[in-house]
């Protein structure tokens, strides 16, 4: 089929045909049942896509950002405690895979203790661990090769590579984001099933309309269009208006602030925009497939 | 045009008719009677692919009904005009838009068809009646009308189930008038009808052969119809 041809079939189907349209007259229940129905989908998958766009972006980010890192705890008695953290810092200088290791001050281990312990500890008089922040060169260092090392020069030191608990948080969070999705796909799902009860029954309400033109010569797709194309352009207009809907639901989350860092990521960021516009085209397909089974199964029943 | 061979149908175990044969030729005008329940609808609704034979062939304008796709039988009933028993119209388009319902479907655009709707309106003595629903008129304009859409595309074959069914004698005389003037436009026409009265006047006017559906057989009516 060339190009212009489908451009005009595209086109016709939009533009529609006024004679078709006026011999199948709208049934009420069914145009509101189908807006309805979509824009109720198309609110849902916002939220179902807001959630997976977030915690596929928390995912990245753990795996991403923490995988450059490492921190290295230092417990030892008070006295013994400036002479291994040097030891440590003297091994961790002369390890490949190492691009920077760097002491946290008494403040930064302060601001760490903050949220349990208020902001004013007696850090001095506690025997609190020493923090070594360790930054990975892009080949990574050799953790067990370090361990080893570590356990002659700084007995005290116990390296945390991040990947005891970095491993199943990026794990959960991608697992979350599969959810997000396949809740989307539930969604489309649910729509398609509901446009189809919709369809058949306006198909059912019509079917002395169906049965006359079928009688004075009308070609199953004539009759299939009248319908596919007012189903298609309901779902479409009902699943944007949900569609706008959820945005500002989402967009009227209460913003988390930074004691709640693990909320920060959810709504919609940079290219996940475009995956919005994309549910009320979703929706228009959807209900242009369901339909149009639902008219040709219809159809099929006469000759 | 519509040549039946050895046609048989039956609704499940219940024949109907069996064994008929019949060639409709171009330009011949044909009467089919025989009492209630003896098949003439159903015949009628074989001839427009409505209905597939149970047994025997059944060609429509050359080709046969059981190898016609879908599309090939909407098409082929683009050829066939039929006036239903009951008219079949959409309640809800005013008469004029279901006259003009087949131009529609066949892709044509009524609007530049308006001229010939309107001498057709007025063929049928409706051009009055243009923007009634179909519910507004009486019996002998709802079958006038039915008539105006069965020839609107201009077919070849015209048919028409009990067309004189609910109406008076003079308006059943009116319509039979425009049914004989488009026989001798060269229009094949067949009326499933068991009013007597109605064929004795056809008879007068053109060569009608009369056909009886009895024992469910089909047979040439007697002479004295």
């Amino acid at each position: 089929m060339s190009r212009r041809l489908q451009i005009g079939r595209i086109t016709g189907f939009i533009i529609g045909d006024a004679q078709a349209e006026r011999a199948v007259p709208p049934t009420g229940f069914t145009a509101r049942l189908t807006v309805f129905a979509a824009a109720v989908m198309a609110f849902l998958a916002v939220f179902a896509l807001a959630l997976s766009v977030a915690s596929s972006g928390l995912a990245e980010r753990w795996s991403q950002e923490l995988a450059q890192s490492a921190t290295l705890r230092i417990s030892a008695p008070i006295g013994q405690m400036q002479a291994q953290t040097d030891a440590a810092l003297r091994v961790l200088e002369t390890t490949p895979g190492v691009a920077s290791a760097r002491v946290l001050s008494d403040d930064e281990q302060r601001k760490l203790l903050e949220p349990w312990f208020g902001p004013d500890i007696p850090l001095e008089s506690l025997p609190i661990p020493q923090l070594i922040e360790i930054v990975e060169t892009e080949d990574g260092l050799d953790a067990e090769a370090l361990r080893t090392r570590l356990v002659g020069e700084a007995p005290g030191a116990v390296l945390d590579d991040h990947s005891r608990w970095r491993k199943p948080l990026a794990a959960a969070a991608g697992r979350l984001s599969l959810l997000g999705w396949l809740s989307i796909g539930l969604i489309f799902l649910v729509m398609g099933a509901m446009i189809t009860l919709a369809a058949n029954a306006a198909l059912a309400a019509n079917a002395k309309v169906i049965s006359v033109m079928r009688l004075v010569g009308a070609k199953d797709s004539y009759i299939a269009n009248a319908f596919v194309r007012r189903f298609t352009l309901r779902a479409l207009a009902g699943a944007a208006l949900g569609t706008v809907l959820g945005l500002v639901a989402v967009l009227l989350l209460p913003s988390p602030g930074d004691d709640a860092a693990f909320l920060s990521g959810l709504g919609f960021h940079g290219v996940s925009w475009l995956w919005l516009p994309v549910i009320p085209v979703v929706a228009g397909l959807v209900a242009f497939v369901a339909t149009r089974a639902a008219a040709r199964r219809t159809l099929k029943e006469l000759r | 045009m519509i040549e039946l061979e050895q046609v048989a149908y039956s609704y499940g175990d219940s024949e109907l008719f069996s064994d008929v044969s019949l060639t409709l030729q171009p330009g011949s005008f044909h009467f089919l009677t025989g009492p209630s329940g003896s098949g003439k609808t159903t015949f009628l609704k074989l001839c427009y692919g409505e209905l597939l034979p149970t047994a025997g062939h059944l060609r429509l304008f050359g080709s046969d009904v059981r190898a016609l796709t879908r599309d090939g039988i909407a098409e082929m009933r683009r050829r066939v005009g039929v006036v239903h028993q009951d008219c079949g119209f959409l309640d809800h388009l005013p008469i004029a838009d279901n006259i003009a319902l087949p131009l529609s479907v066949a892709g044509q655009s009524p609007a530049s068809e308006q001229e010939n709707l309107a001498e057709l309106l007025n063929w049928v003595g409706l051009r009055a009646r243009a923007g009634a629903l179909p519910p507004e008129l009486s019996g002998g304009e709802r079958q006038r009308a039915a008539l105006a859409r069965a020839v609107i595309m201009s077919p070849d074959v015209i048919l028409a189930d009990e067309p004189t069914g609910n109406i008076d004698w003079e308006m059943s005389q009116r319509l039979l008038q425009l049914l004989v003037e488009l026989n001798k436009m060269g229009k094949t026409v067949m009326i499933a009808t068991h009013d007597l009265g109605l064929i004795r006047a056809a008879k007068a006017q053109v060569s009608a052969r009369v056909l009886r559906i009895s024992d469910r057989r089909l047979q040439l009516a007697g002479a004295d119809l």
